[in-house]
């Protein structure tokens, strides 16, 4: 956690708002409303990750045909992606730590560019996913007959998850540019920078789904 | 020659509600207390909306052949089902009552985050603006419970308008939830330690931990549901290889949690009745302030018991059905020891207490007649008959609505400056009283018997009882619409309030102006005495 | 049937059962109920405020009446538990040797197939003496199947088959309702189920059915889709002989091993694919999902059901 250090005087005032006694108070709150969101979140693909694992376990035969169509490429470049933009994350916040603002929207802005990167590799996926006539609805179509149906199942699953997480993405992603936009406007001083603090939560939050969601559906049972 | 003498004009002290004036200042506010009152509004707008939807389920119900199409009826119970849960139970206490009283009760001068509650509102009124435009354009027929593949497949009305309804209150409810946890863990007042918070935080609390982690579930549900009507890939279809029984695993997991989300709050405006009125210390608070979180842990791990019936394998039916006697049990010691308050109080009887009075008979019944159910045996004659009816309206109507009317008129004076008329106030609450149980005992009967649910025209023999049930709502319905009009002409015609017309001790009574200032007190409060400590005469100051 | 009976007529074994748990849980409901009703109004009027300026003296707990308060009434809880637990395990596993009749709810009737054939829509005849399995299907949404004068019901859930058990003991005509809301016509999903003495049973059966029995038309259908090409009775074809599986412990080509009841056979001709006996090869057998009814499905079971030996499970008739 970052070390604020409340003994000094605080710069501006407005920046403790007036239900709150201390800048302290007011930090702990926004951290614990940060982790209680992400609580929220948890739950919420918890109930998605739920149904993956009921159905990977009705049909495992099922799960190893499709398997073979998600791309560990492009997912394995993706994890790097985010990993890497995790670590931006915290040297942006390390620099708002120090006060230093030029840093503090290099690392923002190379944090939202590794998004991009993510989403685009995204994209690319679902392109695939489209042309093989993978996408759930009136025009899929599995190539091999004996899974039709419960393939279908499972990449709506595969989309609903991903897509939902790359949902969470787009979101902060702009929340990352609010933050550049608040940076560059001067509004973050060593004394006051929750937001960026904050953000970086949520953006941790979105890479640590990420972590789950690639191993569980690329990695374990993949056939070639 | 007589002057018309005009008596001097008394400055009215400021306080929120006067403090400024105009739409704007109220649907840009952000103080508590006035989303409070944005609450109060709209929920009771959907209170009208939903109990208007039992009206016409109730006269259909006269005659053993029905009134409306059967269409229509099923539209009705379902609209009946969703508004009344997720647009005026589940928000009921927690969004007028918590909201406005959390922040005073510990000492703070608003919630965490105000801006958030401000947000929850508009997010809430989105979301029943959905319900209501599903309505309008036809309605939905699919029960509250949206079952699948009937649900997903079969049903060709508003679908996904009203989940999405319900959806988007759900996050409300979640945030909702979120700014009271921050609140009280963050903003209580120097000396308001956890041992000391009023028992009605300490039950918001334990609400705002179901909130949070339940709500998420029934949100990603509905999206599955939605995603499925769209696209038909299966996930609950059994023709391609889907389960419905795992949307009912999904739609439970949550929908258990929030009954409990549906009368912790009401349990905690008991706990704070009781003690007033019978000006005693509350009887074992640490044991109905856990009992409160014991409720909500335990709560999420009985949702099987609806399953019972569903082809679950009778070895989780069997664990499921423990522990919903386990959960019984902490229900069962706040019952005792609101009774042990009583031993050797000194009772009054005013509108509020009656309304408490309602409640520990009415939610005792509920609360055993839930055992009943529990009982597997027994579940698989009653599930699915008007048994199951009686029983959660006795808990949630008998239970949690009167919880909230007891609240309301408790609290109003501290709400509007004013008191309302009490000679009313008990009139209405015995009507309450009598309409309601004339309204469900019958339908005790009627489960038993075999009476199923959601059946628009019954057998014959069922008509003496429905008939009793139809009569028994058009006087609950009177007794509900008595309050409306003698609350809203108390607002404004009321005498006014003094500041402390209960004796009742609790910082926003002892320490919070009647009505309160935007920021709730005048002079930073600090606690030095325990919670209820009615052995001292409370500070009317 | 009284106009103000409380209870439904009892007419199966498990009813008086039922009623008699129901009647002790109430006793207890009402003895609590009265019990903190009578505590409530006493101390209201006994403890009554006669003046403002009265105090009463603290009482803040007692940790024995909480231990006490807490424990006896979860012990009396647990005798309900294990009580319904034990009463509901028995309701739930039918008995050896039952009158095997198979239901198929779709919106908004119940069709019931008889094994010598008949066929009745929202009738259902049942002899008294015998325990009576329902074997359940739905063709399309979630039913259910409810019996109030038996005390039975139990989901008929689509895609899967649903039992349920009963054995009446008193003639005469009951209800029988569906109990999960399925649409439209939910409310009129109903009809009657007769029971009768054993020898006005048999008259009613030897009324016959135009058809010939399930079994019959079964073995029909099992001509008809062709299946006898590969599944030979008697020696090996391209499938698995059907001789005495039924009922019997089945290995699969995946190391499991599971018993083809009811829900096998179906799934195996509905979904062949995800369970293929050891020594088999998969996708040669055709797919039959959505081509063959509930009903027909129902009918080739029974067929299939005869080629076992009496000795093992559900002989029909």
């Amino acid at each position: 956690m970052a070390e604020i250090d409340t003994s000094l005087p605080i710069h501006a005032h407005s920046e403790v708002r007036h239900h709150f006694d201390t800048a302290d108070q007011q930090f702990e709150s926004s951290t614990l409303g940060m982790w209680v969101f992400l609580l929220t979140e948890i739950m919420f693909f918890g109930g998605m990750f739920g149904s993956y694992t009921v159905y990977r376990n009705l049909y495992p035969d099922a799960f190893a045909s499709t398997s073979h169509f998600m791309n560990v490429t492009l997912g394995g470049i993706n994890t790097a992606v985010l990993i890497c933009s995790s670590l931006t994350m915290v040297l942006a916040v390390h620099a708002a730590q120090l006060g230093s603002k030029r840093k503090l929207i290099l690392f923002l802005v190379l944090t939202l560019l590794l998004g991009c990167v993510f989403l685009a590799i995204k994209y690319v996926e679902y392109h695939e996913k489209w042309v093989d006539h993978h996408i759930p609805g009136p025009g899929f179509h599995y190539a091999d007959s004996r899974y039709a149906h419960q393939a279908q199942i499972l990449f709506f699953l595969y989309f609903a998850m991903t897509g939902m997480h790359a949902l969470h993405m787009i979101v902060g992603a702009g929340l990352i540019t609010t933050l550049i936009v608040m940076a560059s406007r001067n509004r973050f001083t060593e004394h006051w920078f929750t937001p960026v603090e904050m953000i970086g939560l949520y953006w941790h939050f979105v890479d640590i789904v990420w972590i789950f969601l690639f191993p569980l559906l690329y990695l374990i049972g993949h056939t070639k | 020659m007589s002057t018309t003498f005009e008596p001097p004009r008394v400055e009215e002290r400021p306080n929120y509600l006067n403090v400024d004036y105009g739409w704007k200042s109220w649907l840009f506010t952000t103080d508590h207390k006035r989303i409070a009152l944005l609450y109060l509004f709209s929920i009771t707008a959907f209170f009208v909306i939903g109990g208007s939807f039992a009206v016409g389920m109730r006269l259909n119900l006269l005659r053993p052949e029905g009134l409306f199409e059967a269409d229509t009826y099923n539209k009705l119970f379902t609209m009946h089902g969703i508004i009344m849960v997720f647009f005026f139970l589940v928000p009921s206490i927690p969004a007028v009552l918590g909201n406005f009283l959390i922040p005073i009760m510990i000492g703070a001068r608003d919630l965490a985050f105000p801006r958030i509650n401000l947000l929850s509102w508009y997010i809430y009124v989105v979301g029943g603006i959905f319900a209501v435009l599903a309505a309008f354009e036809g309605g939905v027929d699919t029960g509250w419970t949206f079952y699948a593949p009937f649900s997903t497949t079969y049903s060709n009305t508003h679908v996904i308008l009203t989940a999405m309804g319900v959806f988007v209150a759900g996050f409300s409810s979640i945030l909702t939830g979120l700014n009271f946890i921050v609140t009280i863990h963050k903003m209580r007042a120097p000396g308001m330690t956890w041992g000391r918070l009023p028992l009605f935080v300490w039950s918001h609390y334990a609400t705002a931990i179901i909130q949070v982690l339940g709500t998420p579930v029934i949100a990603i549900t509905l999206v599955l549901l939605a995603l499925e009507r769209l696209l038909h890939a299966g996930i609950f279809d059994p023709n391609v290889g889907g389960d419905p029984i795992l949307f009912q695993h999904l739609f439970w997991f949550y929908s258990h949690p929030a009954v409990y989300i549906m009368i912790l709050p009401g349990m905690g405006v008991i706990s704070e009745l009781i003690p007033c009125f019978s000006r005693k210390v509350i009887f074992g608070y640490n044991f109905i302030a856990f009992s409160s979180v014991a409720i909500a842990v335990i709560g999420f791990l009985v949702w099987g018991h609806h399953l019972f019936v569903a082809g679950q394998s009778m070895y989780a039916s069997t664990v499921f059905s423990l522990l919903s006697f386990l959960v019984a049990v902490p229900s069962a010691i706040k019952v005792f020891n609101w009774t042990a308050t009583m031993y050797r109080g000194s009772i009054s009887y005013e509108t509020p207490m009656l309304y408490a009075f309602g409640f520990i008979g009415l939610f005792t019944i509920g609360g055993l007649t839930g055992l009943v159910l529990a009982t597997m045996a027994l579940d698989v004659h009653l599930t699915d008959t008007y048994f199951v009816i009686a029983h959660f309206h006795y808990v949630m109507v008998g239970g949690m609505v009167m919880a909230y009317l007891g609240g309301i008129h408790f609290w109003f004076p501290k709400i509007s400056g004013r008191m309302y008329p009490e000679g009313w106030a008990k009139f209405a609450a015995l009507v309450v009283f009598v309409g309601f149980n004339l309204t469900f005992f019958p339908q005790f009967l009627l489960g038993y018997l075999g009476m199923p649910r959601r059946y628009h025209a019954y057998a014959p023999e069922f008509q003496i009882l429905n008939v009793m049930s139809s009569a028994g709502a058009s006087i609950l319905g009177v007794g509900y619409l008595l309050p409306m009009i003698y609350l809203a002409w108390a607002w404004r015609k009321g005498p006014k309030a003094p500041q402390n017309p209960w004796g009742a001790k609790g910082l926003e009574w002892e320490q919070s102006p009647t009505p309160p200032p935007t920021y709730n007190f005048e002079t930073p409060p600090v606690v030095t005495e325990p919670a209820y400590n009615y052995a001292e005469e409370a500070h009317v100051g | 049937m009284g106009t103000l009976s409380l209870f439904p007529p009892r007419a199966s074994t498990t009813a008086g059962d039922v009623d008699a748990l129901y009647t002790f849980v109430i006793s207890v409901s009402v003895i609590m109920t009265v019990l903190i009703f009578a505590c409530v109004f006493i101390f209201a009027i006994r403890y009554r405020r006669r003046s403002e300026a009265e105090r009463p003296k603290p009482i803040h707990g007692s940790i024995l009446l909480e231990i006490a308060w807490s424990a006896i009434p979860f012990a009396i809880m647990l005798v309900m538990f294990a009580w319904g637990t034990r009463l509901y395990y028995e309701n739930y596993t039918p008995p050896a040797n039952t009158l095997d009749l198979y239901v198929t709810g779709k919106q908004w009737m119940w069709k019931v197939q008889y094994p010598g054939g008949q066929r009745e829509i929202n009738e259902l005849h049942v002899p008294t003496g015998r325990a009576v399995k329902l074997t359940m299907a739905s063709e399309d949404v979630i039913h259910s199947f409810y019996i109030p004068a038996f005390r039975v019901k139990h989901d008929v859930v689509p895609g899967q088959y649903e039992t349920l058990w009963f054995q009446p003991t008193t003639p005469g005509r009951y209800h029988i309702f569906c109990a999960e809301y399925c649409g439209t016509g939910h409310a009129s999903m109903g009809g009657w189920v007769t029971v009768m003495d054993p020898a006005a049973y048999e008259t009613w059966l030897s009324g016959g059915a135009s058809t010939g029995s399930m079994q019959q038309q079964g073995e029909t259908l099992f001509q008809q889709y062709g299946c006898a090409t590969c599944h030979a009775l008697d020696k090996k074809g391209r499938g698995p002989s059907l001789r005495n599986v039924f009922g019997h412990a089945v290995s699969l080509e995946d190391g499991r091993t599971v018993t083809a009841d009811e829900a096998y056979v179906r799934e195996s001709i509905v979904n062949p694919n995800t369970k293929i006996v050891a020594g088999y090869k998969r996708d040669v057998m055709p797919v039959f999902q959505g081509q063959i009814s509930e009903e027909s499905l129902l009918q080739l079971i029974v067929y299939i059901k005869s080629l076992s030996n009496p000795a093992a499970k559900g002989s029909p008739q």
